[in-house]
């Protein structure tokens, strides 16, 4: 696009206008330009974000204290058994550890916790300092594993090894692992593992129920509520749903490889994609009855949503949005679920979006939509006023940035509030965005209104 | 249940649980962000940066940017050099601040990145400036990240250029703007000019216009810091957070320093007052007289509510130290204080503390959230006192739990009320009754609840 001012040179490839003529593809996949403020985190924090589910693991985090105290509980997944996940552990390190090496510290605190949690699993993640000092984490796994007889896992996370994308990979490396510890018989069980959510605010439990209505067993769930002895079982499903693809495709391609399990990406974010979603998981079963079933019940749960979402829709009707998300698959969904309430999304980008999630974004948003990909404020600032947004869709620190231009804004990130997927989350969503896009908040802004009628006293 | 702490101790060579401090860049973050356009960079992987910016975000609900060389596996094994001198360009280019303030992180410390020469070798555009504070994650916590980074503002542009200013120095602490603000209002009210740097007041409490401003009004001046180099007095309110910085303009440009505790509560922050009555030969104002009659007034009216009460407290050291100091002027029992942040000094203080009030209490510096919650179950106290973290604490053990310190994640508002000074007290004693007062309405039996309290 011609018109972009106060955009670093460098950064304009990763940021087109859709027009009719439009040619050119949004670049993306690619290391973020030292200088920028960049939205995106490192290596450790996708690993992190993607085993933090896991409930009955304790992870420990090697490194000096920072990486721990800033990932203490912040995934907002929840649990139907043990709470170790929700601890901080780390070795702490100090200059001493720095210069001598930190196995000595990390053994010690692997047999500290095996006395005090007696857990079956634990993962050691590695961070930047760790990865430059050179500490054998393999090594000192693997002799903990002897002496203690349980699992304990090295994940590679230093921070400057790569994106946020490779420390998703390094997770599902640590998953796959963890599938191989035992050697299962060839027996499959007629169930599906289900790939990418976090249970945030309870999401995966929609989900399930779902799943048991329609009579879809459920084998694993990665990872959100995640347990160490359900994660064995995985290869014995016979097929694999991935929501979150960004995090997930690379296990569900593994899995396919490695266990011959055929995977299908689903996303139950809106009516439309979590009825799509519900259909093809059990279309894949070839029961007839049950597709009936199936569409009988998601008939049912979409008119009883639907008189509900067309309230909300009158509300909303005309209202432009922007969205900024993790990864490309979400925005997709959520272009989608703003259609479906009469809002036109007027600007999409990404962190970790991939080439061809970029595609479709552009094949189903307006001409003049903004796509960027790992922006920055000083971007979406620019973009939003051009647009004139009225809602921004983000995570945590997107989130003051809108709210200072005046902008609504629904997290749709960790800090969500509410679950946001399958039916009853479509109307939380669209519940949630009526509620800050027409909060009364708005009407206070500037010092214009002084002299506002509205705002003057009461007339007796 | 949410509560993972056994009641019995165990020794622990290896192992942090549940930590009460987080790592240095992030206090110097906050600290650069305490100077006008100032556009702090953190030197190392882009996961650091992000990880402060977010912590920052959700403790004052603000937007905080920050930008990052954002180091890959070349940049650790060859340096960071070019990744430094990238920034310096891009961000004048792009960002336009006045002042990059780079601070280091554990990987850019361990490879041994010279950040000095890196920024000598870097193109900085005529009456802009970048200056730099070493910030190794493994020593000390985010007070000694926030700590350096002033002595950075001091070494880089404080000057004493021969010509006496009249001023004080104030620097503030690892404290919330409110707090800053309340400490530039007393000192208005002593008729005493001063310079505070840093001072995040207008910078992380920016008043919402429907635009955004990356540079808010806010914050330190360059041209005020350099002055500060000719001021009469340095007041560093708090010891580990301010210290450093004072001692420093003391080498540097020979100002004096006056180190005192952060003025939080009823003594500290009559010893706040007394330092600038001297320092400006002003008698203390009818308007701050009769702030402290209300703050005595408020002590006497409401004793009875929180006297002999045990409570806990945990956070940043120079907050708790003063907080200690103040809850024992109410009469309560500070049974334990605790502190992420390593340092003796801050120990050998509070023990004394105790030692004066006849307490029999503990104390521990460089501890963990685990070994305050194992402390409680083993004798638990009617109040916890500190930062969002302890919420499971308070949680696990059902007690009341008053929300001071930093970080605070789970509630709004705090950053624009102050701690400090009279009124802060003030505040403080309402937060610590009314936490006490509604658990007493909770638990009443029908019969035992009370109107008049």
């Amino acid at each position: 696009m011609d018109n972009i001012v106060e955009i670093l040179d460098e950064r304009k490839d990763f940021i087109i206008c859709k027009s009719s003529s439009n040619k050119k593809n949004v670049k993306c996949e690619k290391e973020s330009i030292a200088g920028s403020i960049s939205q995106r985190a490192c290596v450790y924090c996708g690993a992190r974000v993607v085993l933090n589910p896991i409930t009955d693991a304790i992870h420990i985090v090697h490194g000096p204290i920072g990486c721990a105290s800033y990932t203490w509980d912040i995934r907002g997944s929840l649990s139907s058994g043990s709470n170790f996940y929700r601890n901080s552990f780390s070795t702490d390190l100090k200059e001493r550890d720095v210069i001598f090496g930190g196995e000595k510290k990390l053994k010690s605190a692997i047999d500290e916790i095996v006395l005090g949690y007696k857990p079956k699993l634990i993962f050691i993640y590695s961070t930047c300092i760790v990865g430059v000092i050179g500490d054998d984490l393999e090594a000192v796994c693997k002799e903990a594993e002897k002496k203690h007889n349980i699992t304990v896992i090295p994940i590679q996370s230093s921070g400057f090894i790569g994106n946020k994308s490779m420390g998703y990979k390094a997770a599902c490396n640590a998953l796959l692992r963890i599938m191989k510890l035992t050697k299962l018989n060839n027996e499959k069980i007629k169930g599906i593992n289900i790939l990418g959510d976090f249970n945030l605010a309870g999401e995966m439990w929609i989900i399930t129920k779902y799943l048991k209505i329609l009579g879809i067993n459920v084998v694993t769930k990665f990872t959100g509520d995640g347990k160490f002895e359900e994660i064995k079982k995985a290869p014995k499903a016979v097929l694999n749903i991935v929501q979150c693809a960004g995090s997930m495709t690379y296990l569900a391609k593994e899995m396919e490889a490695e266990f011959g399990i055929p995977f299908i990406k689903v996303s139950f974010f809106g009516l439309e994609d979590t009825k799509r979603s519900l259909l093809d998981i059990v279309r894949y079963f070839k029961d007839e009855s049950k597709i009936k079933f199936a569409k009988e019940f998601i008939k049912r749960e979409i008119n009883k949503a639907t008189p509900l979402l067309e309230k909300y829709k009158q509300k909303l009707n005309g209202k432009k949005a922007a969205i900024y998300v993790g990864g490309g698959f979400k925005a997709i969904s959520l272009i989608r679920q703003f259609e479906n309430l009469g809002i036109e999304t007027v600007i999409v980008g990404t962190q970790t979006g991939k080439k061809d999630e970029y595609e479709i974004i552009e094949s189903i948003t307006q001409k003049g939509t903004v796509i960027l990909d790992d922006t920055n404020p000083t971007e979406l600032e620019k973009f939003i006023k051009e647009k004139q947004a009225d809602i921004l869709v983000g995570g945590v620190k997107e989130r003051p940035l809108a709210y200072k231009l005046g902008v609504a804004f629904c997290d749709h990130n960790h800090e969500r509030k509410h679950p946001l997927c399958g039916f009853e989350g479509a109307l939380n969503f669209a519940k949630e965005i009526d509620l800050t896009i027409n909060s009364p908040v708005w009407r206070y802004l500037g010092s214009e209104s002084y002299g506002k009628k509205e705002f003057c006293k009461f007339e007796y | 249940m949410l509560d993972c702490t056994p009641k019995e101790y165990k020794d622990r060579k290896g192992l942090t649980i549940n930590p009460a401090k987080t790592c240095q860049p992030v206090g110097a973050m906050y600290a650069a962000l305490g100077i006008h356009k100032c556009l702090p960079h953190s030197h190392g992987s882009q996961g650091c940066c992000a990880y402060h910016r977010k912590f920052l975000t959700r403790h004052f609900r603000d937007p905080v940017v920050a930008s990052t060389s954002s180091f890959t596996e070349g940049a650790s094994v060859f340096g960071g050099g070019s990744n430094l001198k990238t920034s310096i360009k891009n961000i004048f280019e792009i960002y336009n601040p006045d002042v990059i303030a780079v601070h280091t992180t554990c990987l850019s410390e361990t490879i041994g990145d010279d950040i000095p020469t890196y920024i000598m070798q870097s193109k900085i555009p005529e009456g802009k400036l970048v200056i730099h504070a070493n910030t190794p994650s493994y020593q000390g916590s985010h007070m000694t990240g926030f700590s350096n980074m002033v002595k950075g503002m001091v070494r880089y542009i404080s000057k004493n250029s021969g010509v006496a200013n009249n001023k004080v120095n104030l620097i503030p602490g690892f404290v919330n703007p409110a707090d800053m603000r309340e400490v530039k209002r007393l000192t208005k009210l002593m008729k005493q000019d001063f310079i505070m740097f840093p001072d995040t007041s207008g910078v992380l409490d920016a008043p919402l216009s429907g635009k955004y401003e990356m540079y808010p009004k806010g914050g330190a001046k360059v041209s005020d810091i350099e002055d500060a180099g000719n001021s009469k007095l340095t007041l560093a309110l708090g010891k580990f957070a301010s210290a450093d910085g004072a001692y420093e303009l003391e080498n540097k440009c020979k100002v004096l320093p006056e180190i005192l505790k952060t003025p939080i509560g009823i003594s500290a922050t009559d010893r706040f007052i007394t330092a600038l009555k001297d320092i400006s030969g002003n008698e203390v104002p009818y308007e701050i007289e009769e702030e402290r009659g209300q703050l005595v007034d408020i002590m006497v009216d409401n004793h009875y509510h929180y006297h002999g009460k045990k409570v806990a407290i945990f956070g940043d050291p120079d907050l708790v130290i003063a907080l200690t100091e103040f809850v024992i002027s109410l009469g309560m029992i500070p049974k334990y204080v605790l502190t992420g942040t390593p340092g003796d000094t801050f120990t050998k203080e509070v023990n004394q503390m105790h030692e004066n009030a006849g307490i029999d209490g503990k104390v521990k510096a460089l501890g963990d959230l685990f070994t305050l919650h194992q402390w409680i179950k083993n004798e638990s106290v009617d109040l916890l006192i500190g930062s969002t973290h302890g919420k499971y604490i308070a949680k696990a053990e059902d007690i009341p739990f008053v929300r001071i310190g930093f970080p605070i994640l789970d509630r709004g508002v705090h950053s624009y009320m102050p701690i400090v000074g009279y009124k802060g007290a003030m505040r403080i004693i309402e937060l610590i009754s009314n936490a006490l007062l509604d658990r007493q309405d909770r638990e009443a039996a029908d019969e035992d609840l009370e109107l008049i309290m």
